[in-house]
């Protein structure tokens, strides 16, 4: 499984039901009912994606997310879990309160803007940062919300969200010491879990 | 016991099911309908293809659409020139592989190809039901095909699969039979009719009705067809199949000839398809029968029992669902299939979705498309492998 999903995996109650948003071939929601007995549906976009989860027995649905959750009951879920499409939404924000009204907890994770190797690329080379996790050139980005760790922090505050844990992702690996120190830097993905506030 | 229909046809494509002869089963045991009427006896008329494993775990139900029938797949005869009306997703290797599936394919109570309708003999007044054929319903429907499945010995289907009304009679099965469908495939259905479709509907009976050929529904006895109603309701039918982009792709605005007539004949290529499918279908389908099948459509409302809701409606379905709707589909959209996958999700439900690109319209459901064939086979190659189903036994007898 990618980094990230590795991370959430440890972070989604046994028996949960949730929502994965972009939850492309399934992998981390077979895992979480095989393993954890959880439930709950894939958000997904991409036919071939779809195609896979069917394949695997995962239950997906066609969704567009920039669409809003409106199908979804208030507190519905136990978890709502977004991987890598923050940054490709419309309204990222609007986006965040419809997690958290469907579920109390939600799961995050995108591109760290502000990892070194962007920042390099874009501070000193003076191009817009192709990576690993952001593969796209500029003109055929999916991806039109870029953000850093830092900013999600502070659209947390100001939404009065709590941040219940926070991780970055490295490559193939959960990070070195130094992304647990200064993540905003070192951190290529950053991962959040994000409640409502009591 | 049936074992498969098919049999051995040199000069047939690689996956198709071959030839197959149909069966027809008669109950006298009487059957109550929703109307308040019971039905004496009737005979079902069905098809099989593959082959029935030792378990009795690997059959498939499919529910046939507003004009359909048992024939679903294969020929009847080496001379036929078109196989059964879904033969693009059933056959050796298709979406519904009959390598892996034995798949029942019935004609509905009520129908025109075989099974007991209106053109069927009145054991009480003994002539012809004609109009006094009781209207049946989708859950009719789905009690008569409970009692196909037990007569073939099939306690529970591996899955129930159909698209349109046939969709419908998924749903009815999973609410009225929770315990007897391991999977329900729902394809470009909807959870009740618009306002719209019953319009459509009410068009088409009107044609038919008044059609001066019609009496009353007792056509046969006055010896004749009322084949401009039906022409016309089969025209009206028609267009709400395709979508305005498939219209325009193919015919435009084309003439037959170079010229305008200014006159009232076929001028339009769009209007000469019209009137061919009108006439083709005039001729081959019973007017009674297209009435009774527009208004199972018209009553099918399974929330009705819930005070509208259909979570509540849906609460007591057991399996896993895969519903499909096609993006250019205006007579059932993608957006009352998304209604039904709401509901669904709202029950907590296993269910997956997807809305297939395709500029077909309704009629999409019948066809070949590469995204539709994966995920149609991805979903019943799950149904094999959650049923312990494999091909090797049915292999051998083919």
């Amino acid at each position: 499984m990618r980094t990230d999903l590795e991370l959430i995996y440890d972070w989604v109650p046994q028996g949960a039901h949730i929502l994965d948003l972009a939850c492309g071939d399934g992998v981390l929601l077979e895992r979480l009912a095989q393993e954890k007995g959880v439930t709950g549906y894939g958000l997904e976009i991409d036919p071939d994606g779809i195609t896979q989860c069917v394949a695997r027995g995962v239950n997906v649905i066609e969704h567009n997310l920039d669409d809003g959750l409106s199908s979804f009951c208030d507190n519905s879920y136990d978890q709502v879990i977004m991987t890598q499409a923050l940054q490709a939404l419309r309204r990222p924000d609007k986006m965040l309160d419809e997690m958290l009204r469907v579920a109390e907890e939600g799961i995050i994770t995108f591109p760290n803007f502000a990892y070194w190797r962007h920042r390099i690329h874009l501070g000193l080379r003076g191009y817009m940062p192709v990576s690993k996790s952001l593969p796209h050139a500029w003109y055929d980005t999916p991806n039109i919300h870029l953000s850093t760790f830092n900013d999600f922090e502070h659209l947390c505050k100001e939404k009065g969200l709590v941040i219940v844990d926070r991780a970055v992702g490295v490559g193939d690996h959960k990070g070195h010491w130094t992304s647990k120190w200064w993540p905003n830097l070192f951190g290529e993905i950053a991962i959040f879990r994000v409640r409502r506030r009591a | 016991m049936p074992d498969s229909d098919t049999l051995a046809y040199d000069d047939r494509p690689a996956d198709s099911v071959g030839l197959v002869t149909p069966h027809v089963v008669k109950f006298e045991t009487p059957l109550p309908l929703a109307c308040g009427k019971t039905l004496p006896e009737y005979e079902l008329i069905y098809e099989t293809y593959g082959t029935l494993n030792a378990e009795r775990s690997n059959a498939v139900l499919i529910c046939h659409a507003l004009s359909g029938h048992h024939h679903a797949a294969g020929y009847h005869t080496a001379e036929d020139r078109k196989p059964g009306w879904w033969d693009a997703h059933i056959g050796p290797g298709k979406s519904i592989d009959t390598n892996r599936f034995f798949v029942v394919s019935l004609n509905n109570l009520g129908g025109c190809h075989g099974s007991t309708g209106p053109a069927s003999h009145n054991p009480d007044t003994g002539r012809q039901w004609g109009p006094d054929f009781p209207v049946v319903t989708v859950s009719d429907w789905v009690t008569s095909q409970a009692r196909l499945a037990d007569h073939l010995g099939i306690e529970r289907w591996a899955a129930a699969v159909g698209g349109s009304l046939g969709g419908m009679q998924v749903l009815q099965w999973t609410i009225t039979y929770p315990e007897r469908v391991a999977n329900a495939v729902v394809i470009a259905a909807t959870p009740r009719l618009s306002a719209q479709n019953i319009a459509f509907n009410e068009v088409a009976r009107q044609a038919i009705r008044s059609d001066p050929e019609f009496f009353d529904g007792w056509y046969a006895e006055h010896d004749t067809v009322p084949k401009r109603g039906l022409k016309l309701a089969r025209m009206v039918g028609h267009i709400t199949y395709l979508s305005e982009d498939a219209m325009g792709s193919k015919f435009g605005r084309d003439l037959r000839s170079d010229d305008l007539s200014f006159g009232f004949d076929v001028e339009f290529q769009v209007e000469s398809y019209l009137r061919y499918q009108g006439d083709t279908f005039s001729t081959a389908f019973d007017a009674n029968t297209y009435l009774l099948m527009t208004k199972a459509l018209d009553y099918f409302d399974p929330a009705a029992s819930c005070d509208g809701d259909l979570a509540c409606a849906l609460a007591p379905a057991q399996c896993p669902f895969l519903i499909v709707s096609f993006t250019t589909d205006w007579r059932f959209p993608p957006s009352r299939s998304r209604e039904l996958v709401d509901a669904l999700t709202r029950a907590g439900k296993s269910v997956s979705y997807a809305n297939i690109e395709s500029p077909h319209g309704h009629d999409a459901f019948l066809l070949p498309e590469p995204r539709y064939q994966a995920l149609f086979s991805a979903f019943m190659g799950r149904v094999a492998r959650e049923q312990h189903i494999d091909a090797a036994g049915a292999e051998e007898t083919r």
